[in-house]
């Protein structure tokens, strides 16, 4: 185990480093950068001003030594400085992470709260007026976009209400915070509580008509004990991993949720960054998502050793 | 018909929002939209209003356009910092006696040395300036500026090289702040320090600005706000719908198209919201240096295939206007009257003759329904400036031109422009100041760095600066409309219509004066008050 352990560490450390070099590669191999899009934004200014944005800005230095100076800044916590607001990278980072997180968190609370309880009713009732409504429900699930949604529900919200639950002011006790981000939370998360459903819907179905599912039933177990006890433990396997999938592509259906609900957050902001050639931004931040990712996959591959004890992971 | 009624009736709704003057009630935030981030807070380093409308309020100009009328022109021109001015005899010296007293917002002195320090830095002169300014691209407005000369801490006198007239509208444009010689540029950029009604609080990216209320504003009694806010908000929608549930006080300006406009009507009907036009043009950029477009024959066709009652129906329901280059009347104060602009080869009202005439010239070159010329329309990758682009494209298959959309990413947009990566394109342009002085300078004069189409023609060069030292306005609107004849048979960047749109605010939103012929100017917000 421990040697495994060690195994997996080392992988984690290459994965990330080639992400880092992957990252700084691509990031230079799209047309234009901070200078172009500056001098643009002037709607022109001479090549001279342009070379001068250029030199200050050390975008003529040769490229390995600016991957060696982020990859060195990283090393000593310093993420260099953000090109549009000339301010530390860290200070237009940190502060929108919570933001992000907590969000992320809430939905991912959301689309498991929801989808596993439904998947597993929708198992156990199989053929049911009840599984097929919960099937319609999540087949919209998937095929709604969330940009989409998050419009009806705004659009809905001032129609029928005459509020708009949108990020104007910063909230101010952490309950104001989550219950305005409860709202993007269900818009965001309701993709993927369908998922979660459709998933523990089949796998359950699957281990429900295991033998030892009906020597349970034949030694005389409840049916609640039954279908959670004995079948979803079992059926969770599967569920989990796309649980851990989801948690990373969060991020993805963040960008779109954090712009239509106007959320100061951190897949916004990248998106901002990425149109600017913000690089210090981009680089960092993107960095941070693929450590959060190759974490998430390590803590699923632990989770199933907990779930399933025959899981074990030979050194 | 339908057009002048919108802007009449958005005249009368501007009257009716500037409110009576003895109204005023002190406090209050104002919440505006704002539709994505400014690229800097430095006005004189931006060209875009994303910039002027959060930061005008921090700043104070030598003179204004009167921040009560609607219109911009040189006879409205008041004091701001300076108390008053006057020309030398040959009137190429213009001094200004300045305000005593006027404070920065970190408390230090305002004095004649800031003035010189902010156009020295515009004009490159001074190597200590160096740094207060990183880009500058209204370079092109200060290049008849010889230097600054500051007699006493209240007086500084701008050398000209040649007289001038139009240098005036240019100070008291909302792109010509004065800026303190102690705040560095990285600060300026950031969190500038102004003389103005407002101190920056604020300039959270991708997120808001906000602005509080400067109590030492050398205008007693004002501003009435205790401050502003900005929201960044870029999804469009999001913007529409918090205005609509009374979220924000005030849209970004003129974000409320004409199609927009009937929902934000229905869902928020006591909603003041204003047509007018903000010298913005789209027009037509052709590559003149690359074949086949090097042929003015073929650019010729062009011209007279712009059919633009479609593009006014199809865009804004009919209601953008048709000039050349200037601003047209009432609102623009340059511009060419309809029935002089209808004697331009493609302006005339038989559009069917127009576009039978461009058909025979591109007949004559070799073209035809059966041997069609490819094209490829560039143009930047927003809606704003796609939509235009794809009706251009359905005009000039009329004249067997055979376009394809070529959207190109935004953020290159003006260097692919400038590198003449292109063979025809659709642009918008904006102009500073409606003078003829900022839009032939910037954009035709052929040694300026925003004439990005490279036109180059030494009578209009000519032309441009006789027109700009005359200082009888008649004959020089007599030599602006030759400019225009010239630049229209040249097909230099052809103008399709000059746009107009809206901007709402909430019925007890007073004060606020629009300006009619720039969307830059007017945006101090010192008289604004909340009636509630």
């Amino acid at each position: 185990m421990g040697a495994y352990l060690t195994r997996r560490v080392l992988l984690m450390i290459l994965t990330l480093f080639g992400m880092s070099v992957l990252i700084f590669v691509m990031l230079r191999l799209v047309p234009g950068n901070i200078a172009d899009i500056l001098v643009d934004s002037a709607g022109i200014v001479s090549a001279e001003e342009k070379a001068k944005i250029v030199g200050e800005l050390g975008l003529d230095r040769p490229i390995f030594e600016q991957y060696l100076q982020w990859v060195g800044g990283l090393f000593r916590g310093d993420l260099g400085f953000a090109y549009v607001s000339e301010r530390p990278a860290i200070e237009e980072i940190a502060p929108r992470i919570p933001v992000s997180a907590k969000l992320a968190l809430l939905a991912l609370i959301y689309s498991v709260i929801l989808g596993v309880p439904l998947g597993v009713i929708s198992a156990v009732r199989q053929n049911t007026g009840l599984d097929y409504f919960l099937r319609v429900m999540s087949l919209s699930g998937l095929s709604l976009p969330s940009f989409w949604l998050a419009l009806l529900i705004l659009m809905a919200s001032v129609q029928w209400f005459g509020v708009i639950p949108i990020y104007t002011n910063e909230p101010r006790s952490l309950l104001d915070e989550m219950l305005l981000l409860s709202v993007p939370a269900a818009a965001v998360g309701f993709r993927s509580s369908a998922l979660i459903m459709r998933l523990t819907r089949s796998s359950m179905l699957e281990v429900l008509r295991q033998d030892y599912i009906r020597t349970a039933r034949s030694k005389g177990a409840s049916q609640t004990s039954v279908n959670y006890q004995h079948a979803l433990r079992n059926a969770l396997l599967p569920v989990v991993t796309i649980i851990g999938i989801e948690a990373a592509f969060l991020i993805g259906g963040l960008i779109v949720t954090e712009t239509v609900f106007n959320i100061p957050g951190v897949a916004r902001f990248l998106v901002e960054a990425i149109l600017w050639r913000d690089y210090p931004i981009v680089q960092n931040l993107v960095m941070l998502i693929a450590f959060i990712v190759v974490t998430v996959n390590f803590l699923v591959d632990m989770a199933y050793m907990a779930l399933d004890p025959r899981i074990k992971y030979a050194d | 018909m339908r057009k002048g009624l919108a802007i009449v009736a958005g005249m009368f709704a501007a009257v009716a929002v500037a409110g009576p003057a003895f109204a005023q009630k002190q406090g209050g935030t104002l919440k505006v939209t704002h539709r994505d981030n400014p690229p800097s807070a430095s006005i004189h380093e931006e060209a875009t209003i994303s910039t002027i409308m959060p930061f005008m309020p921090v700043f104070n100009n030598l003179v204004v356009f009167d921040p009560k009328d609607k219109i911009n022109s040189p006879d409205n021109i008041v004091p701001d910092l300076a108390e008053s001015w006057s020309w030398s005899a040959d009137r190429s010296k213009l001094t200004f006696k300045l305000r005593s007293g006027v404070k920065w917002h970190d408390g230090k002195p305002f004095s004649a040395d800031d003035v010189k320090c902010t156009f020295d830095a515009l004009i490159g002169k001074d190597d200590k300036t160096k740094d207060l300014i990183r880009k500058n691209p209204r370079q092109v407005w200060y290049m008849n500026l010889k230097e600054t000369t500051v007699g006493s801490p209240t007086e500084v006198t701008f050398h000209l090289e040649r007289p001038q007239p139009s240098f005036l509208s240019m100070l008291a444009s909302g792109y010509t702040p004065v800026y303190s010689c102690h705040v560095d540029g990285r600060a300026m950029r950031s969190k500038p320090i102004g003389t103005g009604p407002f101190k920056v609080v604020d300039f959270k990216r991708n997120e808001s600005i906000k602005l509080a209320r400067n109590a030492d504003y050398w205008k007693k009694g004002l501003p009435y706000l205790d401050g502003i806010e900005f929201k960044i908000v870029p999804n469009r929608s999001t913007r529409v719908l918090g205005f609509v549930a009374g979220e924000f006080d005030l849209t970004f300006d003129s974000d409320i198209t004409f199609p927009l406009l009937k929902d934000v009507k229905s869902q928020a009907p006591n909603a003041v919201c204003i047509a007018r036009p903000q010298n913005v043009r789209s027009n037509l950029i052709v590559n003149r240096e690359k074949e086949p477009f090097d042929n003015p024959k073929i650019r010729e066709a062009l011209v007279l295939a712009i059919d633009r009652k479609p593009f006014s129906d199809i865009l804004a329901q009919g209601n953008d206007l048709v000039g050349a280059a200037m601003q047209p009347p009432p609102a623009g104060v340059w511009g060419m009257p309809a029935d002089e602009l209808a004697k331009l080869p493609g302006y005339g009202p038989d559009t069917a003759k127009n576009v039978a005439d461009a058909q025979k010239i591109m007949q004559s070159l070799g073209y035809g329904p059966d041997k069609p010329l490819k094209v490829k329309v560039a143009t930047r990758n927003i809606a704003i400036y796609r939509d235009p682009a794809v009706i251009l494209i359905d005009q000039l298959k009329k004249i067997y031109i055979d376009g394809e959309l070529d959207p190109i990413d935004t953020t290159v947009w003006f260097t692919r422009v400038q590198q003449k990566n292109y063979q025809i394109g659709l642009n918008l342009t904006g102009a500073g100041v409606d003078d003829p002085d900022v839009m032939f300078f910037e954009n035709f004069y052929s040694t300026s760095s925003r004439n990005y189409t490279g036109y180059s023609n030494p009578e209009v060069d000519k032309l441009i600066v006789q027109q700009s030292s005359e200082s009888d306005k008649a004959k020089r609107m007599k030599l602006v409309a030759e400019i225009e004849t010239i630049l229209n048979k040249d097909a230099a960047r052809p103008t399709i219509l000059h746009n107009v749109a809206n901007t709402c605010m909430q019925p007890f939103v007073k004060g606020l004066t629009l300006q009619d012929n720039s969307i830059y100017n007017g945006w101090r917000f010192e008289s604004v008050w909340l009636d509630k």
